[in-house]
């Protein structure tokens, strides 16, 4: 017989009525069944944890406006710009989108080294609309449809996102075709050649 | 082809050992580059993923890593010593691995 989903309402004892031989009266069925196995011994709860996880707080290298590797990912290797960072942390950073492909996305800054390149983007205001609920997962479990998976996947990005994409990237397309080889650099992967050692570089 | 390489090269040069005993939970790294035990600070805490083949596919790829973590210098010149999720099988003494650049503190 199929687990029926528990329900937060709680249901109401039941009253019904005795049939039978002890015709006439009534009895009450709880709405909740006691457990019919328990241990013998009481099983010692865990104690539920008083800590929570802080933001990591931001290097003093990484700033708004700083060009950054990313080292992991699918965009690995790219040089991409440094917006903010959000609320939980993660950097909030964009290609630009139409430099190298890079959208708008959410990094962790342990998986990104920061050079010493700086665009000035003091001038462009990042809306507030850009935080962790913008990028985090939608559709609830609800929406799982194992059959109709492989069509409903590949969704078409939403045009507002697109909108969104183009406007942040305005300001900061200006600012880089200003700079002389600032687009073509922003457009290259960083890779790691012969003779080349991380901790004799200077990013 | 453009660099594409995002991690150091190391070698396993065996296991932490002493001159009769040896303790397989813990490798030494050889990383390439790195003479001094300073320079190899850089590398502390910094992901191991030592790749290989296998012959059988699993979740449709034939290549298997096994990662791990540097967790200390080891002497004076530059070895480091590493901690793996699973240790490292003998096999792979003098083996290639790929030491990459995350988590990154620079």
């Amino acid at each position: 017989m199929p687990h029926a989903p528990k329900s937060s309402i709680k249901k109401a004892d039941k009253t019904v009525d005795i049939k039978g031989a002890k015709n006439g009266g009534k009895r009450v069925i709880p709405a909740e069944k006691a457990a019919r196995f328990y241990p013998a011994e009481d099983v010692p709860q865990p104690k539920a944890s008083r800590k929570s996880p802080k933001a990591a707080s931001l290097r003093a290298s990484i700033t708004p406006g700083t060009v950054v590797i990313l080292l992991a990912g699918r965009f690995r290797g790219k040089r991409v710009v440094v917006l903010k960072q959000l609320e939980s942390g993660l950097l909030l950073v964009t290609g630009p989108y139409k430099v190298n492909g890079v959208p708008l996305r959410r990094v962790n800054q342990a998986y990104v080294i920061a050079t010493s390149t700086k665009i000035d983007i003091s001038s462009v205001s990042i809306d507030a609309k850009f935080n962790d609920a913008y990028f985090g997962k939608s559709g609830s479990k609800a929406d799982k449809e194992f059959l109709e998976g492989a069509e409903q996947k590949k969704a078409a990005l939403p045009e507002s996102k697109v909108a969104d994409q183009k406007a942040v990237d305005k300001a900061i397309v200006d600012a880089v075709s200003k700079t002389p080889f600032l687009g073509q650099y922003l457009g290259s992967t960083f890779g790691l050649s012969k003779g080349q050692f991380p901790h004799a570089m200077k990013f | 082809m453009a660099e594409t390489r995002l991690y150091s090269k190391g070698r396993v040069l065996g296991f932490e050992r002493a001159k009769r005993t040896q303790n397989p939970n813990v490798s030494l790294i050889k990383l390439e580059g790195v003479q001094t035990s300073k320079d190899a600070q850089f590398y502390l805490g910094k992901r191991i993923a030592y790749v290989y083949r296998a012959k059988r596919e699993i979740n449709g790829s034939k290549i298997r890593v096994i990662w791990g973590r540097i967790s200390r210098t080891h002497g004076t010149s530059g070895v480091v010593k590493a901690r793996f999720r699973k240790n490292l099988p003998a096999k792979t003494m003098g083996a290639s691995v790929r030491v990459m650049l995350y988590p990154s503190n620079i």
